[in-house]
């Protein structure tokens, strides 16, 4: 802790670095997520990689001033692409010291964090929140941190009447003087963030912009300078979550049905404002088990529809997604994974669904998993998932989560394609013969007939059937047509490529992930291989089936472990033996699939992982002697 | 919404082109009746059978689709209404009927009844009511008489049983709710027409018996006319065969929902016919109706979402 910074304008000290990580946390509703995407977009159009994530309370509207209410925003500024949060924050605008206190209670600040924060509390006329303040200070003295008060609110009260409203705007000014941000693109970004508000909100806005810009230049005696540079191809930037609705649009897909939950459903408030200029609608259902009933209905009439959850919805759409698989009728199911079980952490990171995904459903229900692993990827995968969905007549899961459905950052525009979208629907005559399941008896796969089409009138049903669709409980025919549904996926898993290793393919330790972590696997990797250790990461988008050859990719290491987010039990924990050991789930696959003893190293923190943890991880579990 | 495509436009359809598999109900079912009602109501309308949709749950009642010469889908115990639904969005061209039990209906499917009742989407949907579950064998429903023994309430069903019109009637923007039976055959017919006609979710509950676990429930209604009470009105069914066994008439007109609610409370007869209809309600469909987009209108808009997310 040190003094606060003084009036006297003297040069700033430039501090330049590849990297920086600034958090702007409040109470709920004090407008600092706004901030945050302001100046996070701002800073990638700048030319700096950007990674941005909320930081969002589980209520609505928790009391002001607790720990409980922090909300905000981080942005990891980079020189290159940045993949991941990162481990600590290097700057914090914080709105008072409650919210402070939280980021520094779950260790996000680095030891020698600059901590700018609102100091009217200090001078309450409330006996009680000056004590909470000299606890505070007192709390946070245990680290090394730079503690710069600033009377936010009185210098805003200075241009406007109720500093509650603006003061986000304010601490802009103070990021964009720190940060160097061009301070025209700021005012571009304010236009367009206040689109549909008056010009006097707009110049009241950039007012105190400037008030915050003009006391940063005054009186921070440093500055931050992150290298840019131009992208060469042209960036768009957007959350997991927004990309999952384009990508759906560039599908072609027309109908997505939905039930709200957390944290899924902001992809339908995007598609919502969009969807119907692209001829499509978005169905809020009256529950999840409609939700995908509907998205089955009009998948099986025409073209593939989407259904969009987190963990609870799956569970209750698991009869349906079942009758998709047995009545082979297409259907792209999208969770945004949350913590778990029960309604768990509505609103935080978690890959614990990854076992009930792949198995969750009753009977035998083989059917495809995929898990985008960037936010790119979310755009993407929802292209695949429909095509695969209708080549294979089955159910695509495509897992996503929290991490995805929040983060924001920049990725190359896609260079959109027609073909990427549905057929229009093909309404000529069935082929003389064409039954509603021709099965393939190699493959399994089968050309499907919508209603509409002349000579083809048949019966879809959920009982077992033969390639009839008709009602069929005799043993063979189940046996069949059971292998048949099989089949499908040890088909595509013979289409697919083996997935490339990160790193030299062979090696003390792989490290294999899924989903959202790769970026902070793959930089504890790359800080692991600086430090001499030889270690590799293996990252796979196809979870059933899982991408082909991967028992010659382990075998190239003296140690395979996965690293994900989801709860497994560690080895000399009490009770815990190698038998009844509950291991990480993609182990879990990995093992069965190839019979390595694949270890796992899982935590659920409610936050994604960083990238120190998983080299923590790394170091911990090198095979012994095999770390140099 | 695609152009429907008439293969065969000089093509009249026998009756008998409409039936598909032969049916595997038990002798006298009530589900016969309304098999040959429906039959006879595609051939008399001339619908063309690939246009044409049967959606089902899952329970006796629920091989309907099987038993047609037309599309199917045999879905899910309750959850027929959300498949019809998906299927009437995507493809409003598309004629769909749904087929429940009273099971299906209102007791694992009661969410999406109250629903589907609210979003008026256009297709007929029959609740085949003989207040039992028989594919299962003799468990009580929701429409069961109260003390009825059934295996899952061996003493007498305990509770006073549901009744669904009062339940269709309470809901926001029901717009066509009727009552028939499987034993008045041309009153089952015409009611059935009715709501065929009728643009909007068609709501009919067809009372009928189980021959083997409730051939009894109605037994007074059936052996004594004057039980019944037939809802007459030319905006209604009309079944002049039927007026002079059912000497109890009621004029009601089907655009009076007080009176219907009031129809619908009253136990101690069974009134037959339509007791309302409004076809201003909207229709969920045509609401959400939008124009469709080619492929390179597509990624023209796609490429303007884009800029709105440039760097």
């Amino acid at each position: 802790m040190s003094a606060s910074a003084t009036a006297a304008p003297a040069p700033p000290k430039v501090l330049r670095v590849p990297e920086h990580t600034v958090e702007i946390v409040s109470d709920s509703g004090e407008g600092a997520q706004k901030c945050g995407q302001i100046f996070g977009a701002v800073s990638a159009k700048m030319g700096n990689g950007v990674w941005t994530v909320e930081l969002i309370p589980a209520e609505i509207q928790p009391p002001p001033r607790v720990p409980e209410g922090a909300s905000g925003n981080r942005i990891r500024l980079g020189e290159h692409t940045v993949t991941n949060w990162g481990d600590h924050t290097h700057l914090v605008i914080a709105f008072n010291e409650q919210v402070l206190l939280a980021r520094h209670r779950v260790d996000a600040l680095a030891d020698d964090a600059v901590l700018l924060i609102e100091d009217k509390w200090a001078r309450s006329e409330d006996a009680d929140i000056v004590a909470q303040w000299n606890a505070a200070m007192k709390e946070l003295s245990g680290k090394h941190y730079r503690i710069i008060p600033v009377a936010m609110e009185d210098e805003c009260l200075t241009i406007v009447d109720n500093p509650k409203k603006g003061k986000n705007m304010y601490a802009l000014g103070l990021l964009a003087r720190i940060y160097g941000r061009d301070m025209e693109l700021i005012k571009a970004q304010i236009a367009h963030a206040f689109r549909k508000k008056s010009e006097e909100v707009y110049n009241q806005n950039v007012a105190l912009l400037e008030l915050g810009y003009h006391w940063a230049e005054d009186n921070i005696d440093f500055r931050v300078e992150i290298p840019t540079h131009a992208a060469e191809k042209p960036l768009v930037v957007m959350n997991g979550n927004e990309a999952i609705g384009m990508g759906a649009m560039a599908a072609g897909m027309e109908l997505c049905a939905m039930y709200p939950i957390t944290p899924a459903t902001s992809v339908t408030h995007y598609l919502s404002e969009v969807f119907e200029k692209f001829g499509g609608v978005v169905h809020q259902a009256e529950d999840e088990i409609a939700a995908a009933g509907v998205a089955i209905g009009a998948s099986y009439a025409g073209k593939v529809a989407f259904t969009i959850t987190s963990g609870p919805g799956m569970a209750l759409k698991t009869e349906f997604l079942g009758l998709a698989v047995m009545t082979e009728t297409p259907l792209v199911l999208v969770n945004v994974q949350r913590g778990g079980p029960s309604t768990g952490l509505p609103t935080k990171v978690e890959q614990s669904d990854l076992l009930a995904a792949v198995f969750g459903q009753t009977g035998d229900a083989p059917h495809i998993v995929m898990a985008p692993a960037t936010i790119e990827e979310c755009f993407h995968i929802m292209v695949t998932a429909r095509r695969l969905a209708e080549a294979f007549r089955t159910l695509v899961m495509v897992m996503t989560d929290a991490n995805l459905a929040t983060g924001v950052s920049p990725y190359p525009k896609p260079e959109l394609d027609e073909k990427w979208q549905a057929a229009a629907l093909d309404l000529a005559p069935v082929k003389d013969g064409q039954k509603p399941y021709d099965w393939n008896p190699q493959t399994g796969l089968s050309e499907r007939i919508i209603p509409g089409r002349p000579g083809g009138m048949f019966t879809l049903t959920g009982l077992a059937h033969d390639d009839r669709s008709k009602v069929a409980y005799s043993s063979d025919i189940h046996q069949h047509s059971s292998a048949m549904r099989s089949r499908k996926i040890a088909v595509l898993q013979s289409l697919l490529k083996p997935p490339t290793v990160y790193g030299d393919d062979s090696g003390d330790l792989l490290v294999v992930g899924w989903g959202s972590t790769k970026g902070a696997i793959e930089e504890a990797v790359d800080r692991a291989r600086k430090d001499g250790l030889k270690v590799s990461a293996l990252h796979l988008r196809f979870l059933s089936p899982l991408e082909p050859g991967l028992k010659e990719i382990f075998r190239k290491f003296r140690k395979v472990m996965t690293v994900e987010i989801n709860y497994s039990d560690e080895t000399g924990d009490p009770y815990v033996t190698e038998e009844n050991r509950r291991r990480g789930q993609l182990s879990i696959l990995l093992r069965n699939a190839t019979l390595v003893d694949v270890d796992c190293w899982g935590r659920v923190p409610g936050e994604p992982l960083r990238p120190m943890s998983i080299l923590e991880a790394i170091r911990g579990r090198m095979p012994r002697g095999g770390a140099k | 919404m695609l152009p429907v495509l008439d293969q065969n436009e000089d093509h009249h359809y026998e009756m008998s082109e409409y039936e598909g598999a032969r049916a595997r109900w038990c002798p006298g079912c009530g589900d016969h009746s309304v098999l040959t009602a429906v039959q006879r109501l595609l051939a008399a309308e001339q619908l063309i059978p690939e246009q044409t949709m049967f959606v089902s749950g899952i329970g006796c009642s629920s091989r309907f689709p099987h038993y047609m010469k037309t599309y199917g889908f045999h879905g899910l115990h309750g959850r027929a209404l959300p498949v019809a639904t998906g299927i009437k969005l995507h493809r409003p061209e598309l004629t769909v009927f749904v087929a429940m039990g009273d099971g299906d209906c209102t007791s694992i499917g009661a969410g999406h009844w109250l629903h589907a009742v609210r979003y008026n989407v256009d297709m007929t949907a029959m609740m085949l009511d003989n207040g039992i579950y028989g594919l299962t064998k003799n468990q009580t429903s929701p429409t069961t008489p109260q003390g009825f023994k059934s295996n899952t309430q061996p003493f007498g069903s305990i509770l006073p049983p549901l009744n669904p019109l009062e339940v269709v009637l309470g809901i926001t923007n029901a717009s066509f709710v009727a009552q028939t039976a499987e034993w008045a055959p041309s009153h089952l017919y015409a009611t059935l027409r009715a709501a065929y006609k009728h643009k909007g979710f068609s709501f009919v509950r067809i009372l009928q018996r189980c021959p083997v676990y409730t051939p009894s429930i109605f037994q007074r209604a059936v052996q004594d006319p004057d039980r019944i009470q037939l809802l007459v009105h030319d905006d209604g069914v009309v079944t002049p065969d039927l007026e002079k066994l059912y000497k109890s008439q009621l004029h009601h007109d089907p655009r009076d929902l007080a009176a219907a609610r009031h129809l619908a409370e009253q136990t101690d007869r069974i009134t037959l016919g339509v007791l309302f209809k409004d076809s201003s309600k909207p229709r969920y469909e045509e609401t959400r109706r939008v124009a469709p987009r080619t492929p390179a209108e597509r990624v023209a808009l796609l490429e303007k979402e884009f800029a709105r997310y440039a760097v």
